[in-house]
């Protein structure tokens, strides 16, 4: 992956902010960004849209061989997330501390390093569980 | 016509290893230094990750529009680049960019407080409406050495505005500073190294409390005027020690002092304590701050508690939050994360 | 469009096949194919050939070229057909749609990979262009890890277990060790899977294929010219093709493959046949869940039961319906881009009745069901003996 600097510095404002997109003809509320909403098309009028953060995890697996770049992180937590506008995003969970994690359990997106592109590093979102750490006020 | 904290925020990584178990590797003493753990960066965190929690916490407090900010400053000394600033990492992150300056700053473990201080002198001067100003590290350290049982991880970050938003009002800042070398890393190593012995008396408490004494001076404030007293914690000995010196009796520093559970967060250090103070304090009250970095120098500040301390300080996680989330974690586990590199 | 049929198959060994290039394989698998159908190089009017990653594995693209050249066969079309693992099954398409719409007659339909010229974890990085790089492999997934969080939902919804799943490797590597060309010829116990070392929960090492080396060539002729070649055609009655969203995260279904239904319901139109007439399947076999979702997908029972149907024998010898009796991507191996032929190979045995022990008796109506990625593309085929 080394030397695919703009690739990765162009989805910044996703990676970063969770900026996706939404259709403003159907409603319909997409992350990652679409070009086109694939129900509308050049029908659609697609705008940028940012996400709240906070979701469920539908699914989740606990990785035990990892893709390269990720052999520090071993074992580490995939999750499907259901976002609370309606999109699903795949991420990696974060300070999941030693309780398990569960279908169903609310998650809130974080700021992380995610890997490194030669020298580059990319940062972008992962997921930690709310109940090891809520946004909420001085819990 | 003053400025002001429109927003604090801090964050502190979940992991902690205790100071024990440092020693029990190592075979060194663990008693004088008043530490029992200390935080542990995880894999995916740098000072970047925690420089945006920490500010995204402040601006949750401050309720401002990120694109009023004009300037985003980091301090610290172990940014993630050699060359490329955590800052812009930040600006990006928190909705700032374009229309911003951004820069990162180096002075040892008062970097932050140093960004403070600039961003006083812009929003004073009208040049911006609000600035970031972060003390945030992911302190190294040579394994085995002196300082491996402080140097921990972690990120507070301060949005500065006019006194009329502010819920705690800079009443006026004084600083202190010599070439003194007790601390320092050349280029290209990867740790610090120290002078001993040497990083107490001339380095640490001759300008902490210079810079406090010169603040009260200049201000016409005594230490009686002060509700509580903030300093840089390298460990939980020495501000108590300057304390003393200052004539400061200990209940007033207690409240920010966090390093017995964290460890030494360089360049947020002396912020965090002073996060940790607004947290609990009440409007009318008056607090001391004075930040250390080696090279060395202090950042003394006299800050006034406002009314709107009380709807804003809940709004974003307390030091006492993030305190008491810690999942502890062996040597061996510490060394992976701090040391091991995965190729 | 006029109906075809396959008058001659062949592949090579499965596995980890060091002293076999690139080239070498496509030589056997084709030489094979065209002894079987009994004719000559200078027969074959077109090829079409399945290959996910030359480009990643052995530095080498344009490929319909080179097996053109190498095969002897130039200057005639040759064409390589990508759809990461599927590429296979759709060059069968390929080579379907171009003999039924009467542009050529006698093609070539074949798949090849070879994977173990890099280390495993460049293969295992390979794999992964098959799922979304920006949204997937970014954020640190493997193939394992996302068809476990299929496993992992299916299990939730439906109270599928980890022996259920267990019960598709032990059958499929059962059925392995009576086929020659299979990379395994081990004992699997449902025990010894769920004693495997984890790779991404719940699945475990012996839940998922293998990374393997292997080419397979089929060939295809008007089935009103078929009986010229050979006593036992056997007719493509039905073809699917559907695609879905690249990545999990934009499935409608976490614990099916939409894909799968759709192309399996057209092939089975265009054959005028129901998913109960089918006697025996290939089906993509990737990891043990795969299989599972597979049955339910292609209507051999309702979605949710694809656990207890297989674990009550009925995708067995003997059963409702007989799956993966080559041994599966699972126990015969899953060079990528072989696979979908290397599907044809087998069910194209069964409906002339040379499978020896792995023999379903009566097989008169065969399907092959090959998947890419996730379920981004999947491609169904329908075959019937020709009476």
């Amino acid at each position: 992956m080394s030397g695919a600097v703009p690739r990765f510095w162009r989805e910044i404002p996703a990676r970063y902010n969770l900026i996706g997109s939404k259709c403003e003809r159907c409603g319909k509320v997409f992350f990652p960004p679409r070009n086109l909403c694939p129900d509308c098309r050049r029908k659609g009028n697609v705008r940028p849209y940012k996400l709240k953060g906070r979701g469920r995890i539908l699914s989740l697996t606990q990785v035990h061989v990892p893709a390269p770049g990720f052999e520090k992180q071993v074992p580490y937590y995939l999750a499907l997330i259901e976002m609370e506008e309606g999109p699903r995003i795949l991420a990696q969970l974060t300070d999941v501390g030693q309780e398990p994690v569960d279908i169903g359990d609310e998650v809130e997106i974080v700021f992380r390093r995610i890997s490194e592109s030669g020298e580059i590093i990319n940062y972008g979102f992962k997921a930690r569980p709310v109940k090891f750490s809520s946004q909420k006020s001085g819990s | 016509m003053r400025a002001g904290i429109v927003g604090y925020g801090v964050y502190i990584p979940i992991y902690r290893i205790k100071i024990a178990e440092i020693a029990k590797v190592w075979g060194g003493r663990t008693g004088g230094l008043g530490l029992e753990e200390k935080s542990v960066a995880g894999p995916d965190e740098d000072t970047a990750t925690m420089a945006v929690e920490a500010t995204r916490n402040a601006l949750a407090r401050a309720q401002v529009d990120p694109k009023d900010i004009g300037a985003v400053y980091v301090g610290t000394e172990s940014p993630p680049y050699a060359v490329k600033p955590a800052a812009t990492i930040v600006a990006e992150a928190i909705g700032a960019t374009p229309e911003t300056t951004a820069a990162d700053w180096e002075f040892a473990c008062k970097a932050g407080t140093a960004a403070v201080q600039a961003c006083m002198g812009l929003v004073l001067s009208g040049v911006i409406k609000y600035g970031v100003a972060v003390g945030a590290d992911n302190a190294q350290c040579r394994p085995g050495d002196a300082l491996e049982y402080t140097a921990a991880a972690g990120a507070a970050s301060y949005i500065i505005g006019k006194e009329e938003e502010a819920l705690a009002i800079i009443e006026g800042t004084y600083s202190y500073t010599t070439d003194t070398p007790d601390f320092w890393r050349r280029e290209g190593k990867p740790y610090p190294a120290h002078g001993g012995r040497f990083t107490g008396r001339p380095a640490y408490f001759k300008h902490i409390i210079s810079a406090a004494e010169g603040l009260m001076r200049k201000f016409d404030l005594s230490v009686d005027d002060f509700d509580y007293a903030v300093f840089h914690q390298p460990n939980a000995k020495f501000p108590l020690e300057a304390a003393k010196e200052l004539g400061l009796p200990k209940e007033k520093v207690l409240p920010g002092l966090v390093v017995g559970k964290i460890g030494n967060t360089y360049s947020a250090s002396s912020m965090m304590g002073l996060a940790a103070v607004l947290d609990k304090a009440e409007a009318g009250q008056r607090i001391l701050m004075v930040s250390y970095g080696s090279g060395a120098g202090s950042d003394a500040f006299s800050l006034l508690v406002t009314e709107r301390i009380k709807e804003k300080r809940n709004l974003a996680p307390t030091v006492e939050h993030y305190l008491n989330r810690r999942v502890l974690i062996d040597y061996g586990t510490y060394s992976k994360l701090k040391y091991l590199v995965a190729e | 469009m006029r109906k075809v049929a396959v008058i001659g198959v062949g592949m090579t060994k499965f596995g980890e096949l060091w002293h076999a290039s690139f080239r070498d394989l496509m030589i056997e698998a084709g030489v094979r194919a065209l002894e079987d159908a009994g004719i000559g190089g200078d027969d074959i009017q077109a090829a079409y050939v399945g290959n996910m990653s030359a480009g990643r594995f052995i530095q080498q693209e344009h490929v319909g070229a080179l097996i053109a050249d190498y095969s002897g066969l130039a200057p005639i079309p040759c064409t390589r057909v990508e759809a990461a693992c599927a590429s296979g099954g759709l060059a069968l398409r390929q080579a379907w749609m171009d003999v039924a719409s009467g542009l050529h007659d006698i093609v070539i339909a074949a798949g090849i990979e070879k994977m173990t010229d890099v280390l495993a974890g460049a293969a295992i990085e390979t794999l992964a262009t098959a799922a979304d790089q920006e949204w997937e492999a970014f954020v640190g997934a493997t193939f394992p890890s996302l068809y476990a969080l299929m496993a992992r939902r299916h299990m939730y919804e439906f109270g599928t277990t980890e022996e259920q799943m267990a019960a598709v490797a032990v059958k499929n590597h059962n059925f392995a060790n009576m086929n020659p060309y299979a990379q395994y010829h081990i004992q699997v116990t449902v025990e010894k899977v769920l004693k495997s070392p984890p790779v991404a929960k719940p699945l475990k090492l012996l839940d998922c294929s293998p990374i393997s080396d292997g080419a397979a060539c089929v060939v295809l002729a008007p089935a009103e010219q078929s009986r010229k070649y050979t006593d036992t055609p056997v007719l493509i009655e039905g073809s699917g093709h559907a695609t879905d969203t690249l990545g999990l995260h934009g499935r409608k279904s976490l614990v099916g493959l939409e894909a799968t239904v759709r192309a399996s319901r057209e092939a089975y139109k265009m054959a005028g046949i129901e998913p109960s007439d089918v006697h025996v399947a290939e089906v993509h076999d990737c990891f043990t869940i795969a299989e599972i979702m597979a049955i339910e997908d292609l209507g051999f029972c309702k979605k949710g039961e694809g656990g207890k149907f297989t674990e009550e024998g009925q995708t067995n010898l003997g059963g409702k319906v007989v799956v993966n009796p080559s041994g599966g991507l699972k126990g015969k191996g899953h060079p990528v881009g072989a696979t979908g032929v290397a599907q044809v190979v087998e069910i194209v045995h069964q409906l002339r009745e040379e499978a020896g022990k792995r023999q379903m008796e009566g097989a008169e109506i065969g399907l092959t069901h090959n998947v890419g990625g996730t379920g981004a593309t999947v491609v169904v085929h329908i075959f019937r003996r020709m009476t």
